[in-house]
């Protein structure tokens, strides 16, 4: 290529022969050196931009164009939010040959929602923990669930010696144990960290993820001082049969790789009037959910009447979940 | 002429890039979206505008009729006595408090409720029903009474949904609500709430066994 590279030593140039015809490419024509240099460095940058797109190509398996160009779950029009949701049922149906209802379950107006959980009486069963795996399509392989409980030492309120590996018979002697889920804190610190604006808290207090406009960076995780939120490290394996088809979009429709997800009061339940999950499967009667607005709830009886904490009041995060004790 | 396509031409190819990424990342057509109706379930004014109050439904023990016996009838049957067969024949031994010196009925039952007798709750003359400690006469059905005399911060408890348990609407404007009666958890004759197995743990990374070999695929 010394013909291209320095033109002015050899002004005649392979492809002229002098006999008048030109036999090279119209492009390489009167080639300078800053012209080969431009065009070698274009040939770069075209390689290195395929190179950094490429991954695009393996996601394309998963990810639709509608969904790609989604929008924010906030922004979307009524007529968004329809399209938006028969894909994802569609979706379901593909994946799993199931039909699934996914709503858009709204706040009910003149509602806060507060939990308080016994500790007179939990006993530590995790029979809570597994009704929020079958109810919130959960991951099988890793046994998911929103709710983790400790095991304390009686006496103290030291997390530090908890365990959550405790299993046979409960209660243990000289134990008690704390279940802990997502506090849906008023002064959420998850929700302050979050750089795309994917989790939020609405009007009933339950923070939400938008599960299509999280980029799964995991700082909500970090910065949740309750451990409440999962992060998906994989395609969650639920057998057909066992979906749950009754779902939200904020809450329990089955979530892809790579995103957060949190406890959300089983909001596909309770912003329809029944009762979370895990209350229901409660045994031992230790849990209670109410409208803390309401005078006449249950949950205002209890805090006006029993001995109640909440957790790490000192990090000012104002949780919307309660403890008490007989 | 040539200088031109010279210049042009690397941007011109980088103009495509994008075009093609977009078709490398969505090779197939978008689909058409097929109208349908929106699934979402409003629960909102509405429901509050209807403020009729469903029930609220105490699951019911079952009324107390006859006595299992410890034996079989000539075709295997289990063999049963109303509680009237010696109830309303014998005299009641109102210091009973065990079934230990008992030799014909109830023999081997479990007691353990404080340091109350028999006739503390059943009622000597019909046993099948119950009493109160002033002697008035309760139904099975209401069992809930009885137990409340002793038991009143549970009982107000229970009144306010902090105790029992409870299935259904956690308000009653929504939906009716389905709760347990004292001996769904307690057993009469031995109200410790019993032990329990764990069956679920969750499996996360707190949980995952330290032997856990990172080679295998």
């Amino acid at each position: 290529m010394p013909n291209m590279a320095n033109p002015r030593r050899h002004p005649r140039q392979a492809g002229d022969d002098g006999s008048g015809g030109n036999r090279s490419l119209p492009v390489l024509q009167n080639t300078t050196r800053r012209a080969a240099v431009k065009g070698g460095f274009a040939t770069l940058g075209v390689a290195a931009f395929a190179a950094a797109v490429s991954p695009l190509k393996q996601a394309a398996e998963r990810l639709s164009p509608q969904e790609f160009f989604q929008k924010h779950y906030e922004e979307l029009t009524p007529q968004e939010k329809q399209r938006v949701i028969a894909r994802l049922e569609a979706e379901a149906r593909e994946r799993f040959n199931r039909d699934v209802t996914i709503a858009d379950d709204r706040p009910i107006p003149g509602t806060k929602f507060v939990y308080a959980i016994n500790l007179s009486k939990c006993n530590g069963n995790g029979r809570c923990v597994e009704a929020c795996h079958r109810e919130n399509n959960h991951d099988r392989d890793t046994h998911q669930s929103y709710i983790r409980i400790l095991e304390m030492p009686k006496g103290a309120f030291s997390m530090e010696d908890a365990t959550t590996t405790y299993d046979g018979v409960v209660p243990k002697q000289d134990k008690y144990y704390l279940p802990v889920q997502c506090q849906q804190c008023d002064e959420p610190p998850c929700v302050d960290v979050c750089p795309v604006k994917a989790t939020w808290k609405e009007e009933d207090g339950i923070v939400v993820v938008d599960y299509n406009w999280c980029i799964g960076c995991r700082y909500c995780e970090a910065a949740c001082p309750y451990h409440a939120r999962r992060f998906n490290w994989k395609e969650p394996n639920i057998p057909a049969r066992e979906i749950n088809p009754d779902q939200s979009y904020l809450s329990n429709r089955v979530r892809p790789a790579g995103v957060m997800e949190k406890c959300t009061f089983c909001l596909h339940r309770t912003r329809r009037g029944k009762l979370p999950a895990c209350l229901e499967a409660c045994p031992t009667g230790a849990r209670v959910f109410g409208n803390i607005l309401d005078p006449d709830s249950n949950i205002r009886w209890i805090l006006e009447n029993k001995r109640v904490y909440v957790l790490k009041e000192e990090l000012g995060t104002k949780p919307s979940f309660f403890y008490y004790f007989d | 002429m040539g200088n031109t396509a010279n210049k042009i031409g690397p941007w011109a190819l980088l103009g495509t890039v994008p075009v093609l990424a977009y078709w490398l990342t969505f090779p197939s057509a978008p689909e058409p979206h097929t109208p349908r109706a929106f699934s979402g379930v409003q629960v909102g004014d509405t429901a509050h505008e209807q403020a009729t109050a469903h029930a609220e439904e105490i699951h019911q023990p079952a009324k107390i009729k006859v006595i299992r016996l410890d034996a079989s009838d000539p075709l295997g049957r289990e063999v049963v006595a109303g509680c009237g067969t010696c109830h309303t024949t014998r005299e009641p031994n109102l210091r009973t408090a065990s079934a230990d010196r008992l030799d014909q009925f109830h023999v081997g039952m479990q007691f353990s409720h404080g340091n109350l007798r028999c006739y503390a709750c059943h009622d000597p003359q019909r046993p099948q029903d119950l009493r109160r400690a002033d002697g008035t006469r309760v139904a099975v059905a209401d069992a809930m009474d009885l137990c409340s005399q002793c038991h009143g911060p549970e009982a107000e408890a229970y009144r306010h949904g902090a105790h029992g348990g409870m299935n259904g609407a956690w308000d009653l404007e929504f939906g009716a609500r389905y709760r347990n009666h004292c001996i769904d958890c307690h057993d009469p004759h031995v109200p410790q709430y019993p032990k329990m197995i764990v069956t679920f743990k969750p499996l996360d990374r707190f949980l995952v066994p330290k032997h856990e070999d990172h080679d295998t695929p």
